[in-house]
């Protein structure tokens, strides 16, 4: 794998203008599959985000597995271009990724599930073990790297590892889904600020305002009634 | 070495409510009082302004207020054979830490309880009979009446302005306020918040139903408000962001809103910040805590501050730990049932709820007070409901509405939606704005195999162990649960949503992930009986005259609500014993 690190590190710079598809999946095939869909107009283009934490190949699982986790569709564009791999290369690069409020004490025996987060690791290092596992499962069952799969193996494959059928050496696969899944939200729908949601994208396809969030009066005029500010972020009162 | 300071009148470990409380009623007695509160300090002006004090992530889900479990937690088991185990990241509850301690970050809602819940094990056995609490209940009556109490929690509904209505005004029974409540001698301080949709919902199904609905008594201004210390809180801005949040417009109750404004204007009083406290020096032969070792966390210097008078009022696990650590009463042990220290530990039963959802309602659930903004009913709370052969005793607060819609939580989908791609995406764009919870959070009566102790293996950042919890749920709790997601399940049903869930019931090992309550109860309760309870009614200590215990670690068992309005009338409760008793002649207040 290590030979093709450079090409598709390039390919995912040379290709962030370019369409969702094509940069969350490094192939052409679902753009083609998507061309006759509605889709949410791509935000502000996203410049080349210099990595902080994040190697090409984790980045290009990332941003594979965000788009399939938030596809593009008419709702919004795709996690990736929404910034969400941004945002968890940023997560992963700070203090949440390097073990802040995480007690990291031994010994560390196996527990319950119920005992909550037992592992040595702290989130960066448990997704570069996840990230690994991951693909090594993928290439074992499909031939390929994640982000390298259609969309429809990308679904699949995921599916696999939130079931925990995928055999992951060491935490389990819906353990490595779980953690994935959380971050992806985090970066959809925490304010722009941090690298994801770029244009509120997932604010407006829910309908959730944003700030100020001083509804004092509004909560009388707006009884039973849709709320349609455009909303805003932390950034547009700073 | 450790610096030995002069001895001052009165030192407070912990600077929340109810160390602020205490500090506010000594000072006023003339005491020169020192509170040592191990985070920093937090003022509204510069830590909970507009627009940072509305990022998500960072409060909500990345945890800024809470205490860091890098320097202290707890362990957990499941029961007394098991191998305890930290709690590496906080979920299930959230502790505070800095001034103003959880009282800064919490959602409001601000409860008495049921003049039933005081009087607890000796009204069931009056009711059911004699024999009619199991042997591993170990409940117990609150030394301390509803009557008694009764203008101690009118005091602190008044330090912080609660929003609510009456529904048990000197006896006379009040539609559409709380009619299972104990007879008030006044009304709320504020007018009860605004109604929300999930609100008027719940309010026209539970009267189809027969039950009697109410607002839940909320620290969330419904209109500005000036307390009896001359402090003014502002009006509520139904913002959303409540638990988890400190408030930008001071209307929520807090020590920074109610109290601290004149505590720390006041030169009796001296704020000392990132003080740690590690241990009490305790003279077991003089009955007294003599002194307070704390680590200055901005040098490593350790301080022994002598005091007169010493109240504890951290979380319930740090005191639990201080007096285990200091030998202040003996350790239970669940086999023989002996020891008063870690005794009763209790939580609550939550996690029952159903969601509820109409194709035609608008909910807007971003517009939210914190403090269960909906219609709650009691009707199935307590002992308010007839509990012969149902097998079980207590039972739950039932709440439908809204505290928030902030989206990296809060997104509901029908049950059946998959948690990602495309469905998931047409789901939660759907039905964002237009579903709601009711839940249920029930009390949790005390077992004989829940308890503290101190941890054999894992320690905390000051070297010392950590607590140790040995907690599950038990029959009682599993039995309530079955009963009250049924109730759920009936009122969801008479909503006549367009979709529900299937009502979640609490089930299995107590689990410590999810978010639950941050109701954490005993290690240090309030008893007559010396040999099983760490502090008389006053909350001193039995054996040790000048240490008084605040707070929810003085609880014998939980009841099913909120404990903030308990705790804070027990705080002045102690305060007036103390003032006006301890103070003249410092002793025990009661006899063990």
């Amino acid at each position: 794998m290590v030979e093709e690190t450079i090409p598709r590190r390039a390919f995912l710079k040379g290709a962030v203008v370019g369409t969702a598809a094509a940069l969350a999946t490094g192939g052409p095939a679902p753009a083609q599959a998507q061309a006759q869909a509605p889709v949410a107009a791509a935000p502000t283009p996203v410049g080349a985000e210099p990595l902080l934490t994040l190697t090409a190949i984790e980045q290009a699982f990332v941003v594979a597995a965000v788009d399939t986790i938030i596809p593009a569709d008419a709702l919004s564009p795709s996690g990736s271009e929404c910034g969400v791999a941004v945002f968890i290369d940023r997560q992963l690069a700070g203090a949440y990724g390097m073990g802040a409020r995480l007690y990291r004490q031994g010994p560390f025996p196996k527990a319950k599930p119920e005992l909550g987060y037992q592992l040595a690791l702290n989130p960066r290092e448990f997704f570069r073990a996840g990230i690994e596992s991951a693909n090594a499962w993928t290439r074992n069952t499909y031939g390929k790297d994640f982000d390298r799969l259609s969309e429809q193996d990308r679904e699949a494959a995921l599916k696999a590892m939130e079931d925990d059928k995928a055999p992951f050496p060491g935490f389990s696969s819906r353990m490595f889904f779980d953690a994935l899944l959380q971050i992806t939200m985090e970066g959809f729908f925490a304010d722009p600020i941090y690298g994801g949601n770029r244009d509120m994208a997932a604010w407006k396809m829910v309908g959730y305002p944003g700030l100020p969030a001083t509804y004092r009066e509004q909560i009388k005029t707006y009884f039973g009634k849709k709320y349609d500010k455009p909303p805003r972020s932390i950034a547009d009162f700073s | 070495m450790t610096i030995i300071l002069k001895e001052v009148d009165a030192v407070c470990i912990g600077v929340g409510f109810t160390g602020s409380i205490l500090a506010r009623e000594l000072t006023k007695a003339g005491l020169n009082v020192v509170g040592l509160e191990r985070g920093a300090n937090r003022t509204t002006r510069d830590d909970f302004a507009l627009p940072g004090v509305r990022d998500d992530l960072k409060y909500a889900v990345r945890q800024e207020l809470f205490q860091d479990t890098q320097m202290e937690t707890v362990s957990l088991r499941h029961s007394p054979g098991e191998t305890a185990l930290p709690i590496r990241r906080l979920g299930s509850f959230l502790p505070g830490t800095g001034v103003g301690g959880a009282g800064a970050h919490w959602n409001g809602v601000t409860w008495r309880l049921l003049p039933t819940d005081h009087n607890l094990r000796s009204h069931i056995e009056n009711r059911y009979g004699r024999n009619a609490v199991p042997a591993e209940m170990t409940i117990e009556d609150f030394p301390v009446s509803y009557d008694e109490l009764e203008p101690y929690y009118d005091r602190f509904e008044k330090l912080l302005g609660i929003s609510g209505k009456a529904g048990n005004l000197r006896g006379q029974k009040i539609d559409g306020g709380n009619v299972f409540e104990g007879p008030r001698h006044d009304e709320y301080p504020n007018a009860p918040l605004e109604m929300s949709m999930a609100g008027a919902i719940m309010d026209k199904a539970s009267r189809e139903l027969g039950y009697h609905p109410f607002r839940a008594p909320a620290a969330n201004m419904s209109n500005p408000y000036t307390n009896p210390e001359g402090v003014t809180l502002g009006a509520c801005e139904y913002c959303g962001h409540c638990e988890r949040f400190g408030c930008e417009a001071n209307a929520k109750g807090s020590p920074q809103s109610c109290i601290l404004p004149v505590l720390l204007a006041d030169h009796r009083f001296e704020l000392r910040t990132h003080a740690d406290v590690k241990e009490l020096v305790y003279d077991k032969a003089a009955r007294k805590v003599k002194a307070v070792r704390y680590i200055d966390l901005r040098s490593g210097e350790e301080y022994e501050q002598p005091a007169g008078l010493v109240i504890l009022g951290a979380y319930v696990f740090n005191n639990a730990l201080l007096m285990m650590q200091a030998g202040i009463g003996e350790q239970y042990d669940p086999a023989t049932g002996k020891g008063a220290l870690g005794r009763n530990y209790c939580y609550q039963v939550s996690g029952n709820n159903v969601t509820v959802f109409f194709e035609d309602k608008e909910i807007n659930p971003f517009m939210a007070a914190g403090a269960s903004f909906g219609m709650n009913i009691d009707d199935f709370n307590g002992d308010n409901f007839d509990h012969s052969g149902l097998g079980f005793f207590g039972g739950a607060w039932i709440s439908a509405g809204t505290s928030n819609g902030r989206p990296i939580q809060t997104r509901p989908v029908p049950p059946g939606t998959p948690r990602w791609g495309r469905e998931w995406k047409k789901a939660a764009a759907k039905w964002y704005n237009h579903a709601f919870n009711i839940g249920a959070s029930g009390c949790n009566y005390a077992h004989r195999e829940n308890y503290l102790d101190l941890d054999p293996t894992y320690r905390d950042a000051l070297g010392r162990p950590l607590v140790r919890m040995t907690y599950n749920f038990h029959a009682n709790d599993y039995k309530l649960a079955e009963y009250i997601g049924g109730v759920l399940g009936r009122i969801a049903r008479t909503m006549n949503p367009t979709v529900m869930s299937s009502p979640a019931v609490r089930r299995g090992n107590y689990n410590v992930v999810p978010y639950q309550s941050t109701h954490n109860t005993g290690g240090t309760i309030t008893g007559t009986n010396p040999k099983t309870s760490a502090v008389n009614r006053y909350l001193q200590a039995w054996q040790a005259d000048n240490l008084f215990v605040m707070g929810a670690s003085v609880f014998p068992q939980n009841a099913s609500y909120n404990p903030t309005g308990l705790l804070g009338a027990l705080a002045y409760y102690a305060a007036d014993a103390i003032t006006t008793r301890y103070l003249k002649s410092p002793g025990p207040l009661v006899q063990g």
